[in-house]
């Protein structure tokens, strides 16, 4: 029989279920998130850092757990999970272990049997809901929750030191804030060098040459790619002024995600939290040029304010839910980002040429062939 | 943009006509919200479609109907007339596109400047020609299954080293499968082909895709390419069992992110392509062992499939093809269920839809129920749940099939005490699979052998190993009282208080008693699309034990709740759903909030817009009272058919509210022994009858009241189990066969079965006993053809005034009797010897509105269930006096046969249609003519095969085959009736029986196409006895040939009469194309 668990809301109410990861207590702000499919790549991804994820779709483990190669990071990134419905199954031919057996191996707490729908309408309705995963019985009040909105989480889930991923002539620097693998995959398949650094790397400073591979590489790069992350814009302070001389440089930029969020925070632009977050595989935008639609992946909780886009800047895409702001772009300069993710890894791969599209322009601007 | 063009002028819309197998109730579906789509657009619609029980066949949703065929020729002939700027050919499944095809083929789109809306009828021809669809996917570098085509043994060996096995090798087209075979290796490859190039002249090689998984995207695309994928399916059952046979479930559960994606790209690039514009479906299969697929198919159309996945998702696919078809994009279309986002969206479940096709096979007799790559099903159900095991067994449910769940009766807990020795069973495909399956894993066989029989996955079986092993639990602790934790376990997983009663030795009461008292109920989930992510005003609801709150406020004021018909089957489909549907419609219109309880698919009852709220579940006794404890409002159980019937009088026990009759007057009619005792109180006629205890007491009434007689259980649903005998071997034989068959629940009861008497269906509604409407349906078969199968005309057309008012007393006295409140209907035999010799007796009555009720609404243009709804919720309505019409409507029954390999093509009181159409014409012979004519026969050309056994049926056919001669038929006939027609003077071509071993044989000139039409007279004795004995009669191989053949058949001389009398009085060109409203004027 498995143990009993709770799951304690920053509101004091308590779900009862049991447990099928690590027992360990933790504590985080609670999430969820509507795909069907794709939960390896989603927990690895480092958007997710710190955050207890609760799945919408009732039935987790149903492939177990596919090969490394297909992760977002080379770690679960969750702090928490919560389902439905656990499934303990590896009988896909891509699975080496169960879902159970990866979340204890790598210490992430879990429970199973949890009502996550009326879970999911508690988060939605609060925006942000602190949580905590426990297996003694819950003590109902003084609980301690770290405040997780103060947090610049950047530190966590970026690369400590700079690497290179060989492509091909046109480099891209890449900031990492978080990133997720199939972005470099994808600058790869498109035979693009990528230099990824940090999130507070500055590469205009002087003496900012990369240590790679043990040696000094002066820092050449043809332009920056800011990935996606965790957390408020706001609190990746240094990533917004080191885009912010990218952009007077005239450096070609794309943004995902945070990065989205970044570029307009550079741009001197300004974000907002959104009353409902939009977290899922089947988010759809709208091409504010072309007209053209198209189903995203998405995980943010914060969004670009259009009215506060200055003078030469326009929306991109706006989400066709809500209206709100999916992508900024600027109207001379091959200055681009989107809010979704284009990478997809898990979710729809409708809008992967945008990193095609982004070189292209690029090369354009710098008159490169 | 044709949205804005098209304003106010004409659009025709072709229907599918008659419910057959693979084609059924889904397009009533999907034409009634395209007509909805277009009709707020302001556009005129017209349809075509000679399905009188539709609910598309209505002003609530059209502007005008025509009943006729959707054949080529009279489609023509209505656009001809109507001069429509549009026309809709994806939204009435294959007749409808094939007719389409036919159309644009003969130049009449372009002769009449009709556009044709949505799909290019260029990407229409690339999905329905192999070729050229190999080819099209091929120039995108996607994958199809690999196939060589290989004309001699030489051609075989130069292949040799190409070929990667396995493989299925297929002949000639025209051989019916013949030669086929699947090989493992080259030497079984070789063999194969050897045979098969004996018999035809070239073979194809194809890759064989044994045990791939068998995935469907449903996609849809504007025609500004925006593309979205609004579903995915998952079989249970792999490749190799075609996907209307298969066990479905929403979406995938064994794809992987990669998987996933990968095939959604896929789809949408094939789509992009084509491209096509409005919904399509696309097939893959996905090979389990390492994620390769290969594109099987793309119907360019709104299909079965995209009718489930509507219903598994909350998407109103046909609407918004509809739309998407008019130039809308998608992005301009709000969505509709959360009446806040847009249509350009791909649903986030957080539940999981299992389907379970539905098969009677038990009504064919003689029918082999192995399941395959042919539709066979007539049916089927949905469950929803937020596991699989809980929507798997509600679907299971659904079925209305006796079944508790997966643990079927074999697995009774003092059933496995025995001890006996355990034999697993058979895990074939067929309908009884499911089943098996969780026996054999109960006794213990490995979920690896069963995977590697079957195909199935093993995430499946470990699903269904999880119900077994939580029932074996159950078993093991039954000794001690129920613990509150393992009670709700197995409410999780789908186990019913029935069950779980039994197993601890307890009624049912006591467990439901003991969830209420432990807190452990259903709660109301709402189907969202979006997973929660943003609230939504969404009526689509499902009940589910994994949840801790409501996700609505149940029990508001003024509300009612009205029971569907449940699973599309033999004797119950798309009139009862008509039958809800127009119930729900007036209750609305009157101010009631409606509740709609069904768990088909097919149905247009299930849309979302049609009632206040719509719980998505299954029709039984424990779910109905769930709903009921919570929304606490009154029932209306007299429009479903005979599933809610059966169930009001178990829900009157529990103290539920009905509107209409008093349950306990549902059981004095539908018990036969109780309804009897009330006809002779009521000094009212029926067929001698008795009440069946034993075989030995059983043989000896039926001695008494000579044969032939009819056997028939209580609460019958087209004719479950009923049995003509006409000697005492065939009622013996009977008797030893039926107690499987038989539910010991009721009492069988025998009849003298009366033959050559007149058969007439009273359809009325009564407000207090006192009757309101009525209207008088004669059939043309004599008695002892099942009402569902027998031709129905309106008004009767041999029924003397006489008849008529004794019919009209009888039902009076019992509708007074029983103080009837709302619909029912009365079935009767009328012996006519004499205007003075007049015998009208009563058969049966059912208290609930009939198979014939949107007939006899449609043709006399008064809607009965309207009324009837009106009643029941209490308005005063004043009795109708209905003029004879000046017209006459003829329905038809629509038959399967030719999908159901071996079943004999005759009628019985069982009844086989699958469908029914019904015209109008200033007739009763044109009406026929024009309703046959819809159920996919030609009009004859000039010959015919006769083959008449016994004598009165020769002289029975006479007539008829005079007007042939006449007409100048050629005549083909076997040996004694080409002598008995030689005697009077008509000449006739000799054939030989097939036993005869000579030719030219009867087989011979079907298969040769040499007669247009097949009239084969048989003895009763040769077509019951076969039931039975298994033989092979020539009849038999006569009818089975015709209907292979797909040449008209007549096995009734009533029907053959009527038949060439019609053919003599109209020609083709003589049937007049009017529509419905050119004949009756709606009240």
């Amino acid at each position: 029989m498995n143990k009993k668990g709770y799951l304690i809301l920053e509101n004091g109410q308590i779900f009862e279920g049991i447990s099928v990861g690590a027992e360990k207590q933790v504590t985080g702000e609670v999430v969820f998130n509507t795909g069907m499919v794709g939960y390896p790549e989603g927990f690895t991804d480092p958007s997710y850092f710190g955050q207890i994820l609760t799945m919408t779709y009732p039935l987790i483990g149903n492939y177990g757990v596919t090969d490394k190669k297909t992760w977002e990071s080379d770690r679960l990134q969750i702090r928490g999970l919560i389902v439905s419905s656990y499934i303990d199954n590896k009988s896909h031919y891509t699975a080496s272990q169960t879902l159970s057996d990866w979340l204890k191996k790598e210490g992430i707490p879990a429970l199973a049997n949890i009502d996550t729908r009326t879970l999911t309408k508690i988060i939605r309705e609060f925006g942000v809901m602190k949580g905590q995963i426990t297996f003694s019985p819950p003590i109902k009040s003084g609980l301690f929750f770290d405040d997780i909105k103060d947090d610049n989480l950047l530190p966590y889930v970026s690369c400590k030191k700079p690497s290179v991923y060989k492509g091909g002539d046109f480099r891209i620097l890449t900031l990492d804030c978080g990133l997720k693998e199939n972005q470099i995959r994808i600058w790869q398949k498109l035979k693009v060098t990528v230099i990824r650094v940090p999130w507070d790397y500055d590469p205009f400073k002087k003496g900012s040459d990369l240590k790679v591979n043990q040696g000094l590489t002066p820092v050449k790069f043809d332009a920056v790619f800011i990935s996606n992350g965790p957390g408020d814009p706001k609190q990746a302070v240094r990533t917004i002024e080191i885009v912010r001389e990218a952009i007077k440089r005239e450096f070609p930029l794309l943004g995902i995600c945070l990065g989205n969020q970044i570029l307009a925070l550079a741009a001197k632009a300004d974000t907002f939290k959104l009353k409902y977050g939009h977290r899922g595989q089947n988010q759809p935008v709208k091409d504010e040029i072309s007209g053209r639609c198209y189903i995203t992946t998405q995980n943010h909780g914060f969004a670009v304010d259009i009215k506060t886009l200055p003078e030469g800047w326009i929306p991109w895409f706006t989400n066709l839910n809500d209206d709100t702001n999916e992508g900024i772009r600027h109207k001379k300069l091959p200055f681009l980002s989107c809010q979704f993710h284009p990478e997809a890894t898990p979710g729809p791969t409708d809008t992967e040429w945008i990193f095609e599209y982004f070189l292209t322009e690029a090369k354009k601007w710098l008159k490169k062939p | 943009m044709a949205k804005k063009t098209l304003k106010g002028k004409k659009v025709l819309i072709l229907g599918s006509g008659a419910l057959k197998i693979g084609e059924a109730g889904e397009f009533d579906y999907s034409g009634s919200q395209a007509a909805k789509a277009l009709r707020e657009e302001g556009i005129e619609t017209i349809l075509v479609n000679p399905n009188i029980a539709t609910i598309q066949t209505s002003h609530d949703f059209v502007s005008k109907v025509y009943f006729l065929p959707v054949t080529p020729y009279f489609v023509e002939k209505i656009i001809n007339k109507e001069k429509p700027a549009g026309i809709l050919l994806g939204f009435g499944g294959q007749t409808a596109l094939n007719c389409g095809l036919e159309l644009e083929k003969r130049g009449i789109f372009k002769e009449y400047g009709v556009s044709v809306l949505g799909t290019p009828i260029s990407s229409i021809n690339v999905t329905e020609d192999r070729l050229l669809f190999r080819k099209k996917i091929e120039s995108l570098r996607l994958k199809v299954p690999h196939s060589v085509l290989c004309k001699s043994m030489g051609d075989l060996s130069k292949l040799k080293d190409k070929i990667r096995f396995p493989v299925i090798v297929r002949a000639g087209f025209s051989l019916g499968g013949l030669g086929s075979g699947v090989a493992y290796n080259f030497e079984k490859l070789t063999q194969i082909a050897q045979k098969a190039l004996g018999l035809t002249p070239q073979i194809l090689i194809e890759e064989y895709l044994d045990k791939w998984k068998e995935i469907e995207y449903e996609v849809v695309r504007d025609a500004y390419d925006n593309t979205i994928t609004v579903c995915n399916m998952e079989n249970f059952d792999p490749m190799g069992i075609h996907t209307g046979e298969s066990i479905v479930v929403a979406p995938s559960q064994t794809l992987t992110n990669h998987e996933y994606h990968n095939l959604r790209e896929i789809a949408i690039k094939v789509v992009k392509s084509l491209p096509v514009v409005g919904e399509c479906n696309i097939q893959f299969a996905l090979s389990p062992k390492n994620g390769d697929y290969r594109i099987i198919e793309v119907n360019a159309r709104l299909s079965r499939s995209s009718a489930l996945a509507s219903k598994a998702t909350g998407y109103p696919l046909a609407y918004i093809a509809a739309k998407l078809v008019l130039g809308y994009s998608l992005d301009e279309i709000p969505n509709k269920v959360t009446s806040a986002t847009s249509a350009f969206f791909e649903p986030a479940l957080d539940y999981v839809v299992v389907k379970i096709p539905r098969w009677d096979f038990l009504k064919f007799k003689d029918h082999n129920e192995i399941i395959g790559s042919a539709m066979q099903s007539v049916g089927e159900v949905m469950g929803i749940g937020r596991s699989f095991e809980e929507a798997l067994q509600k679907a299971i449910r659904s079925l209305d099939l006796d079944y508790e769940g997966i643990i079927s009766d074999d697995l009774d807990p003092d059933k496995i005490k025995k001890g006996k020795k355990i034999r697993f069973k058979s895990i074939d495909p067929t309908p009884n699979r499911l089943y098996n399956i969780a026996y054999n894993i109960f006794f213990g066989q490995k979920i690896f052998e069963i995977r590697s029989r079957t195909g199935i996955d093993l995430w499946f079986l470990e699903r269904i190993k999880h119900i077994v092993d939580f029932y074996k639990r159950m078993i093991n602790e039954s000794k001690q009282a129920i613990k509150e934790e393992t009670l709700r376990g197995a409410k999780k997983l789908g186990f019913t208080d029935t069950q779980i009663a039994e197993i601890y030795h307890k009624n049912w009461e006591e467990i439901r008693n003991l969830r209420k008292k432990w807190n452990i109920l259903p709660k109301i989930c709402q189907i969202d699309t979006l997973g929660g992510e943003f609230p939504a005003k969404t009526n689509y609801l499902y009940l589910s034990y994994h949840r801790m709150e409501n996700d609505i406020k149940p029990g508001e004021n003024n509300q009612v709740a009205i029971l569907g018909g449940g699973p599309y089957q033999i004797g119950s489909s798309v009139e009862f759903d008509w039958c809800a549907v127009n119930s729900v419609l007036t209750a609305r219109k009157m101010g009631y909030k409606t509740i709609m309880i069904n768990c088909n698919p097919e149905t247009v009852s299930t849309d979302y817009d049609i009632s206040g709220k719509l719980y998505f579940e299954e029709l039984t006794l424990e779910r109905v009272l769930d709903i009921v404890d919570v929304e606490n409002c009154p029932l209306i159980v007299s429009v479903g058919g005979q599933i809610p019937n059966k169930l009001a009088p178990k829900l009157a026990k529990q103290n539920v509210k009905f509107l209409s009759n008093d349950p306990y007057i549902i059981d004095k009619v539908e018990n036969r022994q109780k309804f009897s005792a009330l006809l002779d109180r009521l000094k009212v006629r029926q067929p001698l009858w008795k009440k069946l205890t034993s075989k030995k007491e059983a043989l000896k009434f039926a001695n008494k009241i000579n044969y032939p007689v009819l056997i028939r259980p209580s609460y019958v649903l087209s004719g479950t189990a009923m049995f003509v005998a006409y000697s005492k071997q065939s009622f013996t034989a009977y008797l030893d066969h039926s107690s499987s068959i038989v539910n010991p629940e009721f009492p069988l009861v025998i009849s003298k079965f009366i033959r050559g008497a007149k058969e007439v269906d009273f359809d009325a509604v009564s407000r207090k006993g006192k009757i309101i409407i009525a209207a008088i349906s004669e059939h043309v078969e004599h008695a002892g053809v099942h009402s569902g199968d027998a031709t129905l005309v309106l008004p009767s057309f041999s029924l003397s005034e006489k008849s008529h008012e004794e019919i009209r007393s009888v039902a009076e006295k019992i509708s007074k009797a029983l103080k009837i409140n709302g619909p029912f209907n009365i079935q009767f035999l009328i012996y006519e010897r004499s205007p003075f010799d007049l015998e009208v007796l009563v058969i049966e009555a059912n208290l609930r509105a009939s198979r014939s009720f949107p007939f006899v609404s449609k043709v006399l243009g008064v809607n009965f269930i309207k009324l009837a709804t009106e009643i029941m919720l209490g308005k005063k309505v004043l009795p109708i006096d209905i003029k004879t019409p000046p017209y006459f409507g003829v329905k038809v029954p629509h038959f399967s046969f030719t999908r159901l390999r071996q079943v004999d093509p005759v009628l019985r009181v069982e009844m086989a249609s699958t469908g029914e159409v019904a015209c109008f014409g200033k007739d009763f012979y044109e009406a026929y003519l024009k309703a046959l004519l819809s159920t996919g026969i030609s009009y004859p050309k000039k010959s015919a095969l006769l083959s008449f056994g016994g004598d009165e049926a020769k002289q029975r056919l006479l007539p008829a085959v005079r007007i042939l001669h006449k007409m100048g038929f050629k005549l083909y006939a076997t040996r004694k009736t080409g002598l008995y027609l030689r005697n009077y003077g008509i000449k006739s071509e000799f054939v030989y029986k097939v036993f005869e071993k000579k030719s030219p044989n009867v087989l011979d000139i079907i298969k040769e196409k040499k007669a247009d039409v097949v009239f084969n007279l048989s003895d009763r004795s040769d077509i019951d006895m076969k039931a039975w004995t298994k033989q092979i009669t020539d009849g038999y191989l006569i009818r089975r040939a015709a209907v292979d053949a797909n040449i008209p058949l007549f096995t009734k001389s009533t029907i053959a009469n009527l038949y060439v009398t019609s053919l003599y009085k109209y020609s083709l060109d003589k049937l007049s194309i009017k529509s419905w409203e050119e004949y009756v004027h709606e009240k």
